[in-house]
């Protein structure tokens, strides 16, 4: 007869665990509440470290649930998880740029902010959370149609002028993706909006396809240098991007 | 003026931790250690001080080196700590006595009832009118009697003046000076149940009466002075500050006004209310405190209260209901409706606490109807924080006379942005979370950076402090109104469910 293999138990008993607290877990706890010895713990959370299934905080050493395993359920992402696993990200670069930050991801021809961060300043914001960004005219909504290729579907057929720059030919809004795909970034120059610009890159998982687009926006006079977005910024916003990815499980180097 | 860094150290109930902070409060570098729980029995929870105060030491070098700075590039450091966490050692050797009682362990349940006197007793609040506490395990007098009481020899030497008590703030400044220096500070001290809220001494009548020998009680200083000068590890550096964790959270949220209040929402949740100058004495269960004494300043009074469930319940609804896999997934769940569907939950799990003290509820769902889906049981489970929040800001409000301005708030929790809507709606009140999120640790530099004059004043902190986030009210009167109604309504049905023989089973389980 088949017997159970004892190992895998063990693991299941593991990620049951680390699954069942909202606090990560020391090595000592997960031994002492599972009752087994702390060698054999380790192993095991070794192995499903390698293997993406746990994670480990190399500030504390604690244990937690890995990013592999919200894959293995499905492949779409809670945007709430989204916001959870950005949210010291996004707060470091709104604190970096000076700008406020906004995370955003596709939805219903648009792109739908699930999280906003303050300037960080003395000004009175509203938070705008739940609102909406137009697909063509920002630099959030361009990171989408360049990267996700379930965007340009959601485009409507007569692009809407919101400004002077507003990119409403084809063609023009064409040739801006290839150019986005091929820096890796997309900016916007008071396209949807008089005076504001806003600068994005994308947000992957571990194929490389885009969850969402994370940016700053702001007064256009600081976001840009003679018409061109400052190197500095730049870098801020794709070294953001970045650290989400990797927190997502995406390998940024395959 | 050369870069001046800010040391805090946050000894917690699970690890130790250091943060170095530069002048404009953002954090240069982080280490954290964890140190050993050690369960004797069932409802004990104890920590070896020795090795507490090893971690320390390896967290504050950690750091240094992360940051790679020396102690002299300190300024200040600043001490935060678990509360009400209670060694006793030896004067001469440094020695603890005995592992130190955790704020958790309740092995001084029997002696606080005794204490109480029973039915025809003075009762739980004996000591309330003066330490602005209630008898319970949780605060270090009856620990320091248990201590005295059960441990060979301890009572003794106490006596003879060979002993010292401290709380792990005192532990930690009496180690990092070398033994030189013997301190508390006024917040600390506020949860040892054995001082004055309004002299700031040790109160002789209640040491009298647990059999406390004052020469084992440290000097009470304020929350921010030179306590003394570091040796070893942080060699030559002013100890300049130390405070209580929530207090220092209350601080390091800048709620240096009357009304200003901060809410940390964690498995658990603290909220404290700046009441200023006078001590509110609470009608309805919640703490008075000591805020915080700067210096030769007034101190600043506070009222606490705790909710038992908060981050728990997500959890619950996880791990027990199964009806999400992921915390973040009941935000999601719960926005999949667009109200509670008239569902309202109590999660008295284990009664009712502040303000309504009912150890005889349990928790109760109800308004369920055909209708009801999930979505109106995660948004229900999301908005029962919401209204608890409410209920201990109404007892605030009651007792104090103080309107609660906004809410400042940190903790895990924050990332859920539906729950911080409906808090803000519940409240009436804009709820605002700042940039940095570790406040614990800020508000210890930040006492201590006063001292050293990194910062000139409370004014130059507060200007500094910068919301990441704000959530305003945005429902009706009339919506709010009539569901807080329905939730104290569900609160009426929750009390009582406990017969006389569901205790007896309980006690048989235990």
């Amino acid at each position: 007869m088949p017997g159970t293999i004892q190992s895998l138990e063990r693991a299941a008993a593991i990620l049951r665990l680390l699954a069942g607290g909202q606090r990560k877990l020391a090595l000592s706890d997960v031994a002492v509440t599972l009752g087994l010895a702390k060698g054999t713990v380790h192993g095991i959370l070794r192995t499903l470290q390698q293997e993406g299934f746990v994670e480990q905080d190399p500030q504390t050493g604690r244990y937690q649930l890995g990013a592999e395993l919200l894959r293995l359920g499905n492949s779409y992402l809670d945007v709430h998880e989204l916001r959870a696993r950005s949210l010291m990200w996004a707060d470091d670069l709104a604190r970096v740029t000076g700008e406020s930050v906004r995370i955003g991801v596709l939805h219903q021809g648009g792109v739908l902010v699930v999280h906003h961060v303050f300037r960080p300043d003395e000004s009175r914001q509203v938070l705008e959370v739940g609102s909406m960004l137009p697909l063509h005219a920002t630099a959030w909504g361009k990171v989408l149609l360049a990267f996700d290729p379930a965007a340009p579907g959601e485009l409507d057929e007569e692009l809407k002028v919101f400004t002077r720059s507003t990119l409403a030919d084809r063609p023009a809004l064409d040739a801006e993706c290839a150019r986005i795909r091929e820096q890796g970034w997309a900016g916007d120059r008071e396209e949807a909006v008089e005076g504001v610009a806003g600068l994005a890159a994308p947000i992957r998982d571990h194929r490389g396809s885009p969850l969402g687009a994370v940016g700053i926006g702001g007064a256009v006079e600081r976001l840009t240098e003679g018409g061109e977005f400052p190197p500095a910024l730049v870098a801020a916003v794709r070294d953001a991007s970045r650290s989400i990815s990797r927190d997502l499980g995406a390998e940024l180097f395959s | 003026m050369a870069d001046r860094f800010v040391a805090a150290i946050d000894q917690g109930t699970t690890s130790s931790r250091c943060i170095i902070f530069d002048e404009s409060s953002h954090i240069i570098a982080v280490d954290q250690r964890e140190h050993r729980q050690i369960f004797p029995r069932p409802g004990w929870v104890e920590h070896d001080a020795t090795q507490i105060w090893a971690r320390v030491q390896e967290v504050v070098a950690g750091a240094l080196g992360k940051a790679g700075l020396r102690p002299s590039d300190l300024a200040a450091v600043g001490i935060t700590n678990q509360r009400e966490t209670t060694v006793i050692w030896d004067r001469a050797t440094g020695r603890p006595v005995h592992h130190a009682l955790v704020w958790q362990d309740t092995r001084t349940e029997a002696l606080c009832a005794e204490l109480s006197g029973g039915p025809n007793g003075p009762g739980r609040d004996r000591f309330a009118a003066t330490t602005g506490l209630p008898l319970a395990s949780y605060f270090s007098g009856p620990k320091i009697r248990w201590l005295l009481d059960h441990v060979p020899g301890v009572r003794e030497r106490a006596e003879r003046g060979e002993l010292l008590f401290g709380t792990m703030d005192t532990w930690v400044v009496w180690n990092l000076t070398g033994g030189a220096v013997h301190v508390t500070d006024v917040t600390n001290a506020s949860r040892t149940m054995l001082m004055d809220l309004r002299t700031l001494d040790w109160d002789e009548s209640i040491l009298a009466e647990l059999g406390i020998p004052r020469s084992l009680l440290p000097e009470i200083r304020s929350s921010a002075e030179v306590y003394g000068t570091g040796r070893g590890v942080l060699e030559g550096v002013p100890i300049a500050a130390a405070l209580g964790d929530q207090q220092a959270a209350l601080f390091g949220q800048t709620c240096f006004s009357v009304g200003d209040a901060k809410s940390t929402y964690g498995t658990g949740s603290f909220l404290l209310l700046n009441t200023g100058a006078e001590p509110v004495r609470s009608k309805h269960g919640l703490l008075t405190t000591i805020g915080y004494r700067l210096g030769g300043e007034a101190p600043v009074y506070a009222l606490e209260g705790s909710i038992a469930n908060t981050g728990s319940l997500t959890q619950w609804l996880r791990d027990r209901i199964g009806l999400i896999s992921t915390a973040a997934e009941i935000e999601t769940l719960a926005l999949s409706v667009e109200d509670n569907g008239g569902l309202y939950l109590v999660p008295a799990f284990s009664g009712l606490f502040a303000p309504h003290w009912r150890p005889d509820a349990r928790g109760v769902i109800v308004g369920l109807t055909g209708f009801a889906g999930k979505g109106h049981l995660a948004r229900c489970v999301l908005e029962a924080t919401a209204f608890q929040t409410r209920d201990v800001v109404d007892a605030m409000v009651l007792d104090s006379g103080v309107e609660l301005k906004s809410l400042k708030v940190d903790g895990g929790m924050t990332a859920n942005n539906l729950l911080m809507q409906t808090i803000a709606d519940m409240l009436d009140a804009p709820v605002t979370r700042p940039f940095v999120s570790e406040t614990t640790c800020l508000g210890a530099a930040h006492a201590a950076g006063l001292v050293a004059g990194v910062w000139p004043d409370t004014d130059a902190l507060r200007a500094e402090w910068r919301r990441a986030a704000e959530w305003t009210p945005r429902l009706d009167d009339a919506v709010r109104n009539r569901m807080l109604r329905k939730y104290r309504k569900a609160v009426e049905l929750a009390k009582g469910w406990i017969d006389q023989d569901d205790l007896q089973d309980e006690t048989e389980e235990r």
